[in-house]
């Protein structure tokens, strides 16, 4: 982090609660992993990787339906090639102003087929997944969305594998 | 990708990179497609300067050169006098909410027919 930016990082967290105190509602309950986070090294230089693109902003493709707010676990398969005025976003608990004049914004697939241009990237899956975070329900996650994601993040074979949360 | 420190180290990501930007801008301002690659480029070169799980790089970039957008930082950095009061939540709706009226009559096109295969779960 630069030293000249005021301030300490948000603290999501503690905002939340603190929201939802004053709103009279019980605590919400984050996600919190104990353990050691598990891990693959990476092994393929980035010249040569290939990346697979997953977003939770939302993000949808002209043609198929937008993401409801209630729970929504469903994903949606978005062809990398996809030209960015295509691309569009639902999501219930950010200000979406920015990301939908510039999906780029959390949504980085021009970003990456720039970076392989030039070369310091080597090629990115032919399909990226996106959903919609804000689920309540983190047993739906992590027993029906997060496994068939992984699987279909496998199938196409990726080095490494880029999560943009929002 | 992050920016939000607080949650990422809560579910234990394997590795993460950090930019500290108000929400809705993991990777990056709007209309900087030079930033915004600057940001990707140096989150990904983490995967292999990070040799521990859980190790999470700091991306060195500034939205801007005061605090006021950390007041507010769930609305985009907007202006707090703009701000409603009280539950600041979008109503959770359970049908899809497109950004665009013209998008939900090509959606309904496409699925009239059966499923289009891509919206996995919302058939």
């Amino acid at each position: 982090m630069s030293e000249t930016q005021a301030g300490e990082p948000v603290d999501y967290i503690a905002e939340t609660r603190a929201n939802y105190d004053a709103l009279g509602f019980p605590p919400y309950q984050w996600v919190e992993s104990s353990g050691t986070p598990p891990w693959s090294p990476a092994e393929v230089p980035l010249h040569e990787a290939k990346i697979a693109l997953l977003a939770s902003g939302g993000i949808y493709r002209r043609g198929q339906r937008a993401f409801h707010y209630k729970d929504d676990a469903s994903y949606r398969v978005i062809d990398t090639s996809v030209p960015s005025e295509d691309l569009r976003i639902s999501h219930f608990a950010y200000d979406l102003t920015d990301a939908r004049e510039d999906p780029g914004v959390v949504f980085p697939v021009d970003s990456l087929r720039s970076l392989i241009d030039e070369g310091s990237l080597g090629s990115i899956a032919p399909e990226a997944f996106t959903f919609m975070g804000g689920i309540y329900s983190a047993r739906k996650v992590r027993e029906e969305l997060a496994p068939a994601l992984v699987e279909r993040v496998v199938d196409q074979r990726p080095d490494i594998a880029l999560l943009v949360p929002v | 990708m992050t920016s939000a420190l607080s949650i990422t180290r809560s579910v234990g990501a394997p590795r993460a990179a950090f930019v500290d930007f108000p929400l809705g801008h993991t990777t990056g301002k709007k209309n900087e497609p030079e930033m915004q690659k600057r940001l990707i480029k140096s989150a990904l070169a983490a995967f292999h300067e990070l040799r521990e799980p859980g190790g999470i790089k700091i991306l060195d970039e500034r939205w801007s050169d005061d605090a006021t957008w950390r007041k507010d930082p769930m609305r985009g950095g907007a202006s707090s006098a703009d701000a409603p009061e009280g539950d600041f939540r979008t109503p959770r709706l359970d049908t899809p909410q497109y950004q665009l009226p013209s998008d939900q009559i090509e959606a309904e096109a496409q699925h009239r027919q059966g499923g289009c295969g891509s919206c996995v779960g919302a058939e």
